[in-house]
């Protein structure tokens, strides 16, 4: 039995090593962006606070997709700024691991959408969540500081479900610019979706429910590649998808109806935390996120996925070009 | 086009440059692949963990099954439709079934994959064990030797090309289920294939490294074989 | 004692999941009960059936003629050896690039599944018949393919029916993850934990142990039943005779 607890501690020794590698890998690359022009130090530059460095070291997590890896890396990146010393874990899993992570303080933050915080952490039902992107935020807080966790503002974009066609579909169908309008000639074209979408209430059943959709139900986690290889008609898409922004390619569909819950970003902060960096540290938090529109997100998003970008070096560019670090 | 100017001024959206255009069409990208080979690596030791150590752990388990129904026959048959039930049950079902017993994590997958191997190889050592001939054993205990003496000496040594057999067997066995580890929330390549399963240079290379794992070890276990049994090399 | 409880707890509420309708996790709709899983069950049956059939029609004679006239030691081997090791997820997941979402594209990949077990046995159990047999048989004037027939088949359908068994197993167990690819089988409670809930997913894993141990039972008897009792007197006699050198000796047992 011997050579087989060795044999697990060569193996663990292995593993161990080689995530700690991935873990440790870039720290030392230089943090310059692509932008060349950034503006001289204004009134928006993130100060620098000595003090900060003895705080304790802060740990910030996120969920396992690209824009969580970004957006972590942009909160990160601005704790650094201010001179907090900084942990990351990014790529914790699905919300039910960060959340845990959260709560049982391994991870002092991570971004959560307010959406996707209302519908599984505090077991509000789809169709209970409120439409307007405040009001859920409001209650997202509520919920939230019931578990000892800050929620900081909301971010301006959301990334909710957007229906999503190729071009062709579009003009095929009119160019309709609603899903309304889109609906009311053509309910039966067929749509994609993940697979949770066909039996929630705020995705295919209220599709049927609400637009009248009558059409074939694709499962499947393709998206823009289910238009492309004609596996449906229709796809639903994420708002901040990089793809999106190719509209010579796909067109979207406004949700005139409101199907889909808001799904802003909000930054939950232990409270203990928040008490450690102090009032400063979190209103700059807030400050940063106020470039965060749909368009600087899908732009993030593309160059990280389409470009293959680092994430901490999309999260660089993008607070050197907003002005916040030099 | 992409360009569209912001209200704000601030990041700057840039034209597609080293967009990789292989792998915004989906094609099959050898370089997209060379690029990104080390995000492989943490998957492909995991994926070596879970192989391995279920693998020796059901060797031991089943070895110590074998000795024991050497000695007591008529064990043979309850242990093979015991373990055969292990076998036939869907491994992402045991990931499952498992679950409220051992959690979320290695542990479940651990116990699930251990309990695969044992069918193939208590049957390999037992196959071994009863190859033997009648008369070799005969003689070895004529010779004084204890019983114990004679299945460690004797009869597991001339059995070891079905036990290498059968670990073979297990071994490429476990590498395929491995993949499905991550229903039971442990890691190994199949997370990777599940983070994007359309991409087909990614799931390529998660399921080719999966293979090129099964191969090393087939032909690692090749190499004990031979160099375990001299007295077959002799005979080309 | 808790946890004791708690185990029962979790399946005792995934097998009234298999039992009675429930709502779902996310609210609003009605799921679990034995109509739905009935509905999932038929149609993993349904692409499992297919793809072995599939499978044996493309396999068997092919390994029976290859078994016949000796040659495909390397074919037998070098199949069974890479096909155990192909990640099922692996092969799925590949294959809706190319075939793309759906039941065809599931059936492909189950079939192929289900060929290197059935290659293999085959192959051996052919040329595991006593030569004498055969040798008698070519005396009396049987042209090869009236001894394939007469003499190989059926004292190879033992081996035949053993490899039927394993791959029934693969293609039922690989079908629990068909909903990947859009085809509802009785895994979409396993991959949808958001509408239904670890309970739901337990409650599935249990129908899928179930329905493949039923399968595995069922096909034991089956071999069994094919087995010529004078074979089946013989089994310890024939299994002294099995020397290696090779794992195809394992997989005819």
């Amino acid at each position: 039995m011997i050579s087989t607890n060795r044999r697990i501690l060569a193996a663990l020794a292995a593993m161990c090593f080689a995530v700690g590698l991935a873990a440790c890998g870039e720290d030392e690359s230089d943090s310059g962006g692509a932008g060349s022009d950034a503006p001289a130090a204004t009134e928006k530059t993130i100060e620098r606070d000595d003090a900060n460095a003895s705080k304790g070291t802060i740990t910030v997590g996120s969920k396992n997709f690209t824009e969580q890896f970004i957006l972590g890396e942009i909160y990160a990146q601005t704790l650094e700024a201010q001179g907090f010393k900084v942990q990351r874990r990014l790529n914790l899993g699905s919300e039910q691991v960060a959340y845990k992570a959260l709560r049982g303080g391994e991870i002092s933050m991570y971004p959560e959408y307010t959406g996707t915080a209302l519908t599984s952490f505090f077991d509000i039902k789809t169709t209970d969540v409120p439409k307007d992107a405040d009001e859920a935020y409001e209650q997202a807080k509520k919920e939230y500081a019931k578990n000892k966790i800050t929620a900081l503002e909301r971010t301006p974009f959301q990334n909710t479900y957007v229906i999503a066609s190729t071009k062709d579909t579009a003009e095929n169908a009119g160019s309709p610019k609603t899903a309304s309008a889109l609906f009311e000639k053509n309910a039966n074209l067929s749509i994609s979706g993940f697979p949770e979408c066909r039996q929630r209430q705020d995705c295919l059943l209220g599709l049927r429910s609400l637009y009248g959709y009558k059409g074939k139900f694709v499962s499947s986690d393709g998206k823009f590649s289910d238009l492309d290889d004609d596996e449906a008609d229709l796809t639903l898409a994420f708002g901040t998808d990089p793809k999106l922004a190719l509209t010579d390619k796909y067109t979207a569909y406004e949700d005139d109806k409101k199907l889909f819950p808001p799904y802003h970003i909000t930054l939950g902060v232990r409270d203990d935390v928040v008490e450690k960096i102090g009032p400063k540290a979190i209103e700059t938090l807030e400050t940063v996120q106020k470039g965060m529109t749909e368009t600087a997100m899908r732009e993030l998003n593309r160059r990280v996925e389409l470009d293959k970008q680092p994430a901490k070096e999309a999260a660089a560019a993008y607070l050197k070009e907003e002005g916040f670090v030099q | 086009m992409i360009g569209v100017p912001l209200a704000q001024g601030g990041l700057k959206i840039q034209e597609p440059g080293g967009s990789d255009a292989c792998a915004a069409a989906n094609d099959f990208c050898p370089s997209w692949i060379a690029e990104n080979i080390d995000r492989y690596w943490t998957p492909l030791l995991e994926h070596v963990y879970l192989t391995v150590v279920p693998v020796t752990i059901g060797f031991a388990i089943s070895l110590a099954l074998a000795i024991i129904a050497h000695r007591r026959r008529w064990l043979t048959g309850p242990i093979i439709t015991v373990t055969g039930i292990f076998f036939a049950i869907p491994s992402v079902a045991a990931f499952f079934l498992l679950q409220p017993l051992t959690g979320l994590g290695y542990n479940t997958a651990m116990v699930a994959l251990v309990s695969y191997t044992l069918l193939i190889i208590f049957r390999s050592i037992t196959l071994g064990l009863r190859n033997v001939p009648v008369d070799t054993r005969d003689a070895a205990l004529g010779q004084g030797l204890t019983s114990r003496q004679v299945l460690w000496s004797v009869e597991l040594p001339m059995a070891f090309p079905e036990i290498i057999a059968g670990l073979r067997i297990a071994t490429s066995t476990t590498v395929g289920l491995a993949a499905l580890a991550v229903f039971a929330g442990a890691g190994g390549l199949g997370t990777e294939i599940l983070l994007d399963k359309r991409f087909k240079s990614n799931v390529a290379t998660a399921g080719g490294l999966a293979i090129l794992l099964a191969a090393a070890l087939d032909l690692l276990l090749l190499a004990v074989q031979r160099l375990g049994t001299p007295w077959q090399r002799a005979r080309a | 004692m808790s946890v004791a409880l708690a185990v029962l707890g979790d399946f005792g509420e995934a097998i009234e999941f298999i039992f009675k309708e429930r709502e779902s996790v996310s609210g609003g709709v009605q799921i679990g009960g034995i109509p739905e899983l009935s509905a999932f069950g038929a149609t993993h049956m349904k692409v499992s059936i297919i793809a072995i059939v599939i499978a044996a029609v493309a396999a068997i004679p092919l390994a029976l003629w290859l078994g016949h006239i000796g040659r495909g030691d390397f074919l037998a081997t070098a199949t069974s050896n890479v096909g155990r090791a192909v990640p099922s997820l692996a092969l799925l997941a590949f294959f809706i690039s190319f075939i793309g979402l759906g039941e065809t594209n599931v059936i492909v990949v189950l079939a192929l599944l289900a060929v290197p077990p059935l290659i293999t046995t085959t192959y051996v159990g052919v040329r595991q018949v006593d030569r004498d047999a055969v040798d008698a048989a070519r005396g009396q004037g049987l042209t090869g393919m009236e001894i394939v027939r007469k003499v190989e088949l059926p004292l190879a359908l033992p081996s035949i029916f053993g490899g039927l068994r394993t791959a029934a197993v693969i293609v039922v167990a690989t079908a629990t993850i068909a909903p990947l690819a859009n085809v509802r089988t009785l895994g979409e409670p396993i991959i949808t934990p958001q509408t239904y809930g670890f309970v739901g997913q337990l409650g599935a894993a249990i129908v899928v142990a179930v329905i493949t141990l039923a399968v595995d039972f069922l096909f034991a008897r089956l071999q069994r039943a094919v087995t010529p009792a004078g074979l089946k007197l013989a089994e310890p006699a024939a299994r002294r005779r099995f020397s290696f050198p090779t794992k195809r000796s394992l997989k005819a047992t």
